[in-house]
């Protein structure tokens, strides 16, 4: 029998809503105490049941061919593409049509795997000896030290009167695309800021708001096409005011 | 928002949809009136989405209200969670650890015998990934009540998975 005192918290850590914190404590007393261990396991192996069994039904070709009818056509002013579009053969728009949902069923892996990277390099980085190449609080420092290290160039936010402070950066990288990862603090809490060049289509569904998983918040968003993350173990709402502060820099 | 975004960000969740409608209506037809019936509420009320907040909780929400006021929904509104309650409180047993190796087949069939509180909240916490908040906006309910409603779901489900066992219709 589990603890009673940790049992509430399994359900949250085996759903990863548990801060990095809470996530620790938890985590060591999982390998000390069998009962709450293996409750534990338990609760993952019936998610994953519940996971496998639950993703069964799929919708016909005919109701998607329903949905799609229903979409709003483009404007007059967009009638080029539209025009072409319309004229295209059947064959295409099946081919179209086979991508999407290829597309659609590798977009949560493919968004898990991206975000997983990102966790990794984020602990990575705060748990390296030298977490940051450019130590300094000064955006017009941070800024300038990337120049010629990525090939593309962005604005950082002025931080007065907010509660994060810039600690500095380094390069990163993902898919072997070099970019800048910018470390923030909040509160003793590090927040790691990634941006790259934006990969387009790949990710352009993901939602824009804040997203847990692994026990880190992210969120994530493309301007003057570069896509940024944010990454840390700080609730939704700082990792959007931190967003919030990026979007609308320069 | 102008219309136009409205695909880019509603066909993503296409399939995502009707796996829900499906698990809630049990019935195809159902389920595809429920999924069109929904794109096109949201199509409407697209103009009213704020930029910046979450589509897809937006849109499960309006595809969740628009099944408890269909005929199914109706139906099933008056069985609440009451009904599995007495399921929900047994406690944990040895045997439960069993569950992991459960078929699926005995899994989904757990899965539709559940009351629809239970069966939603599990399908959008499990195979939707939803975070506890996510999963508040599209309920209508505080985060607080989603963390009690899965955790009494998850007993529930387990609950029902050892009657199984011990009914012995599938060894496991």
């Amino acid at each position: 029998m589990a603890c009673e005192l940790r049992s509430d918290k399994l359900d949250a850590y085996v759903d990863g809503e548990l801060s990095l914190a809470e996530a620790n404590e938890l985590g060591t007393h999982l390998r000390g105490c069998s009962g709450c261990a293996s409750e534990a396991l338990e609760r993952v192996q019936m998610k994953r049941s519940v996971a496998d069994a639950g993703r069964c039904y799929e919708p016909s070709a005919e109701l998607r061919k329903r949905i799609q009818g229903i979409m709003p056509r483009p404007s007059k002013r967009d009638s080029f593409w539209g025009w072409q579009v319309v004229a295209l053969p059947a064959a295409l728009v099946l081919l179209v049509s086979l991508a999407m949902s290829f597309y659609v069923s590798r977009e949560k892996g493919q968004r898990e795997r991206v975000y997983g990277e990102l966790a990794d390099l984020h602990v990575a980085t705060l748990a390296s000896a030298m977490p940051v190449d450019v130590v300094s609080s000064d955006k017009h420092t941070v800024k300038p030290w990337f120049e010629g290290r990525i090939p593309f160039t962005f604005n950082l936010p002025e931080l007065k009167g907010t509660d994060f402070e810039l600690v500095g950066g380094r390069v990163a990288y993902m898919g072997q695309a070099p970019g800048a990862q910018l470390i923030y603090r909040l509160r003793k809490h590090e927040v790691s800021v990634f941006i790259f060049q934006d990969r387009g289509a790949q990710m352009a569904g993901w939602a824009s708001d804040p997203t847990s998983m692994l026990s880190f918040t992210f969120e994530t968003w493309t301007k003057n096409g570069l896509r940024y993350f944010v990454v840390g173990d700080v609730s939704a709402a700082d990792v959007d005011a931190l967003s919030k502060l990026l979007r609308n820099a320069g | 928002m102008p219309d136009a975004q409205f695909e880019e960000l509603s066909m993503p969740l296409f399939d995502q949809l009707y796996n829900f409608a499906h698990w809630l209506t049990q019935d195809r037809s159902e389920a595809e009136d429920l999924v069109q019936e929904t794109y096109a509420k949201a199509l409407r009320g697209f103009s009213g989405f704020q930029p910046g907040t979450n589509f897809r909780a937006w849109i499960f929400r309006i595809l969740r209200n628009s099944f408890l006021t269909s005929r199914t929904g109706l139906k099933v509104a008056g069985h609440g969670e009451e009904e599995l309650e007495a399921l929900a409180s047994v406690d944990p047993s040895p045997e439960a650890i069993l569950i992991g190796k459960a078929d699926r087949s005995i899994v989904r069939q757990a899965l539709q015998e559940l009351s629809v509180p239970f069966r939603e909240i599990l399908l959008l916490c499990e195979v939707e990934e939803m975070a506890y908040e996510e999963i508040a906006q599209v309920l209508a309910i505080p985060v607080g009540t989603v963390m009690s409603r899965l955790h009494r779901a998850r007993r529930a489900l387990r609950a029902l998975l050892i009657e199984k066992f011990k009914g012995g219709a599938h060894g496991l």
